[in-house]
């Protein structure tokens, strides 16, 4: 019994790191959600793209290389460059900022005032055109994040616990480093939202459009600031996901993922993203954990094999019965 | 009155500020504002009164730029105004409050006050994320003027309540406060004392007076009370359907046949 006890805190500590993980992809919808109202379903594209982009500038990669060779019969793949990693990931976060305009310019701007279920219909046609895009610019290939992100199990941990309980416990150095990052980025953005004069702005337009312009806020820099930091969060996100698994066209489902998380933490609250992930993180593992062992096979006559790819929906499900607005999102009550 | 004028309370009223020349806005086939001309100077209280559905709020909103009207022109300080977006015209110096209150909900009396000072803070975004040295500076500075809005209006035991929770009178004087904070040049406030009691209004009229007197601000004003209205303000516009029926002193104003006609409902076939 004191191994499954093990077994099981070791479940729940890399379910954290996951759930962390989760909460990064969650994080970007809350802002724009509570910004400008609209669910933006092409976050986890964005968080595709941002991978791609970085890893595609920073190998030298020609972007379009397949159209500019199709159209001139070239055949050209690299630049013959490799980009250092900080200026690879500035440029990155510049495309990002450069994409954060172009959806306010030619999207938004033209959606102002729009029932929320044709803006979400909108951002849908945006993941489309988005992995359309980013399958163009850099070829739809499984790619490798090369950055010095450390890797493998951590040997420090894996010695204490044997030390201290006769089992070593597997946790993975990326998620750790994915986890302190999530918690350094949650803070820095409830901070500057908190306490800075454009983090208060973003508030108010969060809050009331109308108000907002009237004390001289111009929505659409806020929208343009707010898709920005979200594409931040997307490439952040997009690179741990993309060093765990390959940048791969699938990491983009990673959206699906994290909706079951804003159910719970509430589609409005930062900290609620963060502390949702994590609910499903380890809800996810230690579940899985308990009805996949024998002793529940002995105690039920059955086990249960992955779970994990429906718990977190089952989970979101119960919270949309007994509590629609999530753990931490506002409480919405209509005057009659 | 091309250079102003002086009260009866010994105040001196400038030239103008903001002059509406020939104001017309349609909705559709509605039209909401006909023909409308009139000034607001500086220093000066400007009522705009008028039954229910004259088209007050519509003039408020195209003073401040909600609303565009497809005829005549606006003149502030002296200028033709260009068509500009809302926030355009509150960095040229207007504030304004709405007849529903539209304060920001989730946020505290000090940091809805605080968002009135959004035109006067000049910082970049990566000088705020860096925080320390300007930011920081600008952060202090703002607050200070922010401090003297919530003392003058005597809010300083719900700085940090979030507005949402406070009872409608004291929401009201949050919303006046912030726009204070932007020390407008102009101030417009719709329907101040709308659903107040007794108390509330005679503290929102003393607000009001007292903000005009000590920093000289102009204001116009949209309000239903005519006690009210009639007491403090210096020049009244009357509107009814649309169109102007009456402006000047209070006194001109209520002795106006077309007022008194609006006010008891004469037949306007």
């Amino acid at each position: 019994m004191y191994d499954q006890f093990l077994y099981g805190t070791e479940a729940a500590i890399n379910g954290l790191m996951t759930g962390v993980m989760y909460s990064l992809v969650a994080l970007g919808f809350v802002l724009i959600f509570k910004a400008s109202g609209i669910f933006n379903y092409a976050q986890g594209v964005m968080a595709l793209f941002g991978a791609l982009t970085l890893v595609g500038i920073q190998s030298g990669q020609v972007p379009f290389a397949g159209i500019i060779n199709a159209i001139f019969g070239t055949n050209i793949q690299h630049f013959g460059w490799t980009v250092p990693a900080v200026a690879a990931i500035i440029l990155t976060i510049g495309v990002m900022v450069l994409f954060a305009w172009l959806v306010e310019r030619y999207l938004l701007k033209h959606l102002v005032n729009q029932e929320p279920i044709i803006l979400f219909m909108a951002t849908i046609g945006l993941a489309y055109f988005m992995e359309g895009v980013g399958d163009l610019m850099w070829g739809s290939n499984i790619k490798k994040i090369d950055l010095p992100i450390p890797q493998g199990i951590n040997e420090t941990i894996d010695s204490l616990t044997y030390d201290w309980f006769g089992y070593g416990f597997y946790i993975d150095n990326l998620d750790i480093t994915a986890a302190i990052i999530s918690v350094f980025l949650v803070v820095a953005l409830t901070i500057f939202s908190q306490y800075s004069t454009t983090g208060r702005a973003l508030r108010a337009v969060a809050d009331d459009h109308q108000a907002a312009l009237s004390v001289g806020i111009s929505l659409r820099k806020i929208w343009v600031i707010v898709w920005g930091i979200a594409g931040f969060i997307a490439l952040v996100a997009g690179v741990m996901w993309g060093a765990k698994s390959g940048v791969q066209f699938s990491l983009s489902l990673i959206t699906l993922k994290a909706l079951p998380v804003l159910m719970l933490g509430g589609f409005t609250s930062i900290p609620g993203a963060i502390i949702g992930g994590m609910i499903i993180g380890v809800g996810e593992k230690v579940f899985e954990f308990i009805v996949s062992s024998s002793w529940f096979g002995d105690f039920m006559g059955f086990t249960m094999n992955a779970t994990e790819n429906w718990f977190a929906y089952v989970l979101a499900l119960v919270f949309l019965v007994f509590r629609p607005q999530g753990l931490f999102g506002d409480k919405i009550i209509e005057r009659v | 009155m091309s250079d102003g004028y002086v009260t009866p309370d010994g105040r001196t009223i400038g030239g103008k500020v903001l002059e509406m020349r020939n104001i017309t806005l349609r909705f559709g086939g509605v039209v909401a504002i006909k023909d409308i001309s009139f000034d607001i100077r500086e220093g000066e209280i400007r009522a705009i009164i008028g039954p229910n559905g004259a088209g007050k709020s519509s003039m408020l909103n195209v003073i401040n730029g909600f609303y565009h009207p497809q005829e005549g022109e606006i003149w502030f300080h002296g200028e033709v105004r260009k068509p500009m977006k809302p926030y355009q015209i509150a960095k040229q110096g207007i504030a304004r409050t709405f007849q529903n209150i539209a304060l920001f909900k989730g946020m505290s009396t000090l940091d809805n006050i605080m968002t009135g000072r959004f035109n006067h803070m000049k910082t970049n975004i990566l000088a705020q994320m860096v925080w320390k040295g300007p930011a920081a500076r600008e952060e202090a500075e703002n607050r200070e003027i922010v401090e003297k809005v919530i003392d003058f209006l005597e809010i300083q035991a719900i700085r940090k309540t979030p507005v949402g929770a406070l009872p409608y009178g004291l929401q009201k004087r949050v919303e006046l406060g912030r726009a204070l904070a932007a020390q407008p040049k102009l101030l417009l406030l719709d329907e101040p004392m709308a659903g107040m009691n007794v108390e509330e209004k005679e503290d929102m009229s003393r607000f009001i007076l007292d903000v005009n007197d000590e920093f000289g601000t102009t204001i116009a004003l949209i309000e239903h009370d005519m006690g009210v209205v009639m007491d403090i303000s210096d020049r009244v516009v009357v509107m009814d359907y649309g169109k102007k029926i009456g402006d000047g002193t209070p006194d001109e104003v209520r002795n106006n046949q077309a007022v008194i006609d609006a006010y008891l409902g004469v037949d306007h076939g």
